[in-house]
């Protein structure tokens, strides 16, 4: 396996600021953290010209430990946030940060309308599968008959599937990976960061101190095996059958088309007024 | 004629147009003046979601600022309309969005997130009548409270009234130089009617008008505090993309912008939240005085209810009553030194609004004397506007 | 105070016979004359049910309340709205209808003015979408409100390129259709 470069990650991070972080022991969202920073540094972007915005929730307090151009917004509505900024600075790299319920429950909608839009945003949706910031309530993500704190006799909520969703809604990029596959992530993460477009990476990730507790799924390291165990890559995935498919994460890129981006969609609208775009100021 | 100019004061008029092109004389709509206004202003960025009776707003705005390199987008609702305006505001746009009452019920979150992150913006609310979706198409004056108070917590509030369409173009630069000046979303409350109605103005040069721009830092980034205690309430603020590197959350914060629990410092914010407004009363708050010099009587309104009230003082100025009109054209702040001024010189206060009663608490909340019946109410929330008439009935009957 | 010029004019009739275009042509005529002016008019379902309306108000003083209470020159293109704004004109004020659409007047007014603008627009015209203007003419030419070529210009600055040519005929058709009570 890879050496990991931890001191790359390390560059990124605000150290002095706030820190130590809220995530409990255990958690998978600072792997995930590892993985975005590690794509980024491959990609050797400059840290100006990165605005990394969040909803609320565990996730989405991602921001605030990075040296970007960070913005902690409301619940559920990172995306329009970020759709102002991206508007208003197209050459920025615009990265949501979110959890299932952000983007999913209270910010499905601008979900959805952010993937037909096809604008250069980069979602990473953390699928923890439940509310955690708020103490494990179910999500439109907790699979049906799970434990959550507002389920005590099992939840009866059908389940979305965050990228079929994506995929129907627009999204010219959609990819699932899980935290345990951090270098995967990594490389999933760099290829999204590079297409242009709106691109949606769902990162199952482990939340063992309320999730896992609840449903009896271990602690962190279970949970990592467990995603290691029950997930497999989309090639593997042609040769097994739906019986052999149940219950499995599949890992992979299913979508990656090219289509006319917002911005530029915007740009040639423009264009008929012979406007210098950011003519001013 | 003469006599009317010399009557009208406007304290504070430190208008935003500096002077008027006498030839541009343009028959012009209420909610197009607004848009017209911002475009003036410098307005670079707009989002919204259309509903009657502001969506000529937006409309306007969606041919002319990609004219301008500016940009407009229509987004998926209301909520989303005013958090992408606040983005692109923090990457440095003059940003606005327009609605009415149930957009800006759902806008409210939003309008909290900006003024905590001190994010320079504006909402125009285009009041209709009625709760919920109420009367889309009647005028009201419900939102008066709501765009004080309406969203959580304590939060600074600025709010501005036109009552003409000369002051819609006026008052949406303003609102735009007040957003910049302050780093706050500014409201603009019209009238449905203010909003559709069509008036001869005078445009002015775009050189004529007086345009505010946010404080910019000149410290390098390591130096740079996106809230700085140091500044008098208002500090120089960063756009994202310019180096400096800077967080922003709706959760309590410090200097830098970066969460926290210390009471001192969430205090230190909750104190400039405040201070910023409260501080600096004389520049944010306007108000007409309108042949109040020698009045017995006053009437206190706002918007379509001023303009009724003018008409009942003209008539009633014929039959020799000395009545006169205050017109606040900032509602929030409160002007409450000029209203408790007109608390102890005249006798008798009528307050007309379109509503069941919300100007009218915040005279009943500067006097004591509300019991002996010298404020005298005339409400209307049924979508129709209280008339000349009406008006002038209640100042005979009050003389 | 000397006593001011001011006129309160109300356009009514269904949605749809361009009454919202006549309130605004006449208010840009009006401040072609350099009078004071606001225009409004009624909005949603209630445009689009019995009786929709545009007013006018010119005056060469301030104008407050915008919308017409005491009217002095009435337009009324529908029975239901002829009926329900008779009442709010004024004793010596001018009522023009369309004598195929208004067949009953309720009350005595100053002064009546009946012609079936509609059927002459169309027998003239061979279309009778520019009525309105007729009919606007019309009025302008009997009131002298507004300023004739005044009303020429507003109509050039209100409608589509493509509609200008069709408008200053039904303009002409009005003036007209007045000569004969001048
Ligand atoms: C308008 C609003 N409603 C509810 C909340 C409370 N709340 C905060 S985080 C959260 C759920 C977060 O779940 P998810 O998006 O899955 O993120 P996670 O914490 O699991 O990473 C909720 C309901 C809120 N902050 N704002
Ligand atoms: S509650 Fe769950 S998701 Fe949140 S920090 Fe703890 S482990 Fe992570
Ligand atoms: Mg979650």
């Amino acid at each position: 396996m890879a050496n990991i470069p931890q001191k790359v990650v390390h560059k990124y991070l605000r150290h002095n600021k706030k820190f130590p972080h809220v995530w409990c022991p255990g958690c998978s969202n600072g792997t995930t953290l590892g993985s975005i920073i590690r794509a980024i540094a491959e990609l050797n972007y400059d840290r100006d010209g990165i605005t990394m915005v969040s909803g609320i929730g565990c996730s989405s307090r991602m921001p605030v430990y990075v040296d970007f151009n960070t913005l902690h917004t409301l619940h559920g509505r990172a995306l329009p946030f970020a759709t102002g900024i991206k508007m208003q600075k197209p050459e920025q790299k615009v990265i949501v940060i979110t959890g299932d319920g952000d983007a999913t429950a209270i910010g499905g909608n601008h979900f959805i309308h952010a993937c037909r839009r096809n604008i250069d945003i980069t979602t990473i949706v953390l699928n923890n599968n439940i509310y955690g910031m708020t103490g494990g309530q179910y999500s439109p993500t907790t699979p049906t008959g799970d434990r959550a704190t507002t389920s005590p006799y099992g939840n009866i909520d059908p389940v979305f599937d965050i990228c079929e969703l994506a995929m129907a809604a627009g999204a010219t990029f959609v990819a699932r990976t899980t935290a345990f596959h951090a270098l995967e992530t990594q490389d999933i993460i760099k290829k999204a960061l590079e297409h242009k477009g709106f691109s949606v990476v769902e990162v199952v990730s482990a939340c063992p101190v309320i999730y896992g507790r609840l449903n009896k799924k271990g602690g962190g390291p279970e949970m990592m095996m467990h995603m290691r165990d029950n997930s497999v890559p989309l090639k593997a995935t042609e040769k097994m059958t739906p019986e052999q498919l149940e219950g499995k994460i599949v890992r992979g890129i299913f979508k990656q088309v090219n289509k006319l981006e917002y911005c530029d969609a915007y740009a040639n609208l423009m264009s008929q007024f012979n406007v210098k775009e950011e003519a001013k100021k | 004629m003469a006599k009317e100019k010399k009557e009208k004061v406007v304290e504070n008029m430190e208008t935003e147009v500096v002077a008027e092109d006498t030839r541009k004389v343009v028959l012009m709509q209420g909610n197009e003046a607004v848009a017209r206004g911002a475009l003036a202003a410098g307005l670079d960025f707009y989002a919204g979601y259309p509903i009657t009776p502001s969506t000529e707003i937006a409309e306007i705005l969606s041919e002319e600022l990609p004219k301008k390199g500016g940009k407009f987008i229509q987004m998926e609702d209301e909520i989303a309309s005013i958090c992408a305006i606040i983005g692109a505001s923090l990457a440095g746009a003059k940003a606005m969005t327009a609605t009415s009452g149930p957009g800006f019920s759902l806008m409210q979150e939003g309008i909290g997130f900006a003024k905590a992150t001190e994010t320079p913006c504006v909402v125009v609310d285009v009041q209709r009548g009625g709760v919920s979706t109420g009367l889309p198409t009647k005028p009201s004056q419900g939102d008066i409270m709501q765009s004080k108070w309406g969203s959580h917590g304590d939060n600074p509030a600025i709010v501005l009234y036109p009552h003409t369409v000369k002051e819609c173009y006026e008052l949406a630069i303003r609102a735009i130089n007040l957003s910049e000046k302050y780093r706050t979303c500014v409201t603009l409350l019209l009238d449905e009617v203010l909003g559709h109605m069509r008036e001869a103005v005078k445009l002015p040069d775009i050189s004529n008008v007086r345009i505010v721009n946010r404080l910019r830092p000149t410290v390098p980034p390591e130096w740079y505090k996106h809230y700085d205690e140091n500044q008098k309430y208002i500090s120089p603020v960063a756009s994202y993309g310019e180096g400096y590197r800077f967080h922003v959350t709706g959760l309590a914060h410090d200097a830098l912008g970066f969460p926290t629990n210390k009471a001192s410092e969430v205090a230190a914010q909750m104190k400039r939240l405040k201070r910023k407004i409260t501080h600096n009363i004389r520049d944010l708050v306007q108000i007409e005085s309108y042949m109040m010099e020698d009045a017995t009587v006053a009437i206190f309104a706002v918007g379509i209810c001023a303009r009724s009230a003018k008409a009942a003082i003209k008539a009633a100025r014929e039959y020799g009553i000395k009545v006169g009109l205050l017109r606040p054209i900032t509602i929030w702040p409160f002007p409450d030194d000029a209203v408790k001024k007109m608390l102890r010189d005249v006798d008798t206060i009528i307050v007309p609004e379109l509503n069941e009663g919300q100007l009218i608490n915040e005279l009943h909340r500067l006097t004591k004397d509300k019991a002996d019946g010298k404020i005298i109410p005339i409400q209307r929330s049924d979508g129709e506007m209280i008339t000349p008439t009406h008006i002038f009935r209640v100042i005979k009957e009050a003389h | 105070m000397s006593q001011v010029f001011r006129k309160e004019v109300r356009f009514s009739g269904s949605g749809g016979q361009g009454l919202i275009l006549d309130g605004i042509v006449l208010a840009r005529a009006g401040v072609l004359d350099n009078y004071k002016v606001t225009q409004t008019q009624s909005y949603g379902p209630e445009s689009r049910g019995g009786s929709s309306r545009a007013d006018t108000i010119i005056s060469d003083g301030d104008i407050y309340y915008p919308e017409a209470q005491n009217i002095d020159i009435l337009v009324a293109l529908t029975q239901v709205a002829c009926d329900k704004f008779i009442f709010e004109m004024k004793e010596d004020g001018i009522l023009i209808v369309d004598n195929n659409l208004v067949k009953n007047i309720s009350v005595s007014i100053g002064k009546i003015y009946e012609e079936p603008f509609t059927e002459i627009t169309l027998e003239k015209l061979g279309t009778e979408l520019p009525m309105n203007i007729v009919t606007l003419a019309f009025m302008v030419k009997i009131t002298k409100i507004v300023s004739e070529k005044s009303l020429e210009q507003a109509i050039r600055d209100s409608v589509k390129p493509m509609h200008i040519e069709l408008n200053i005929k039904a303009m002409n058709l009005g003036f007209d259709l007045a000569k004969k009570y001048l």
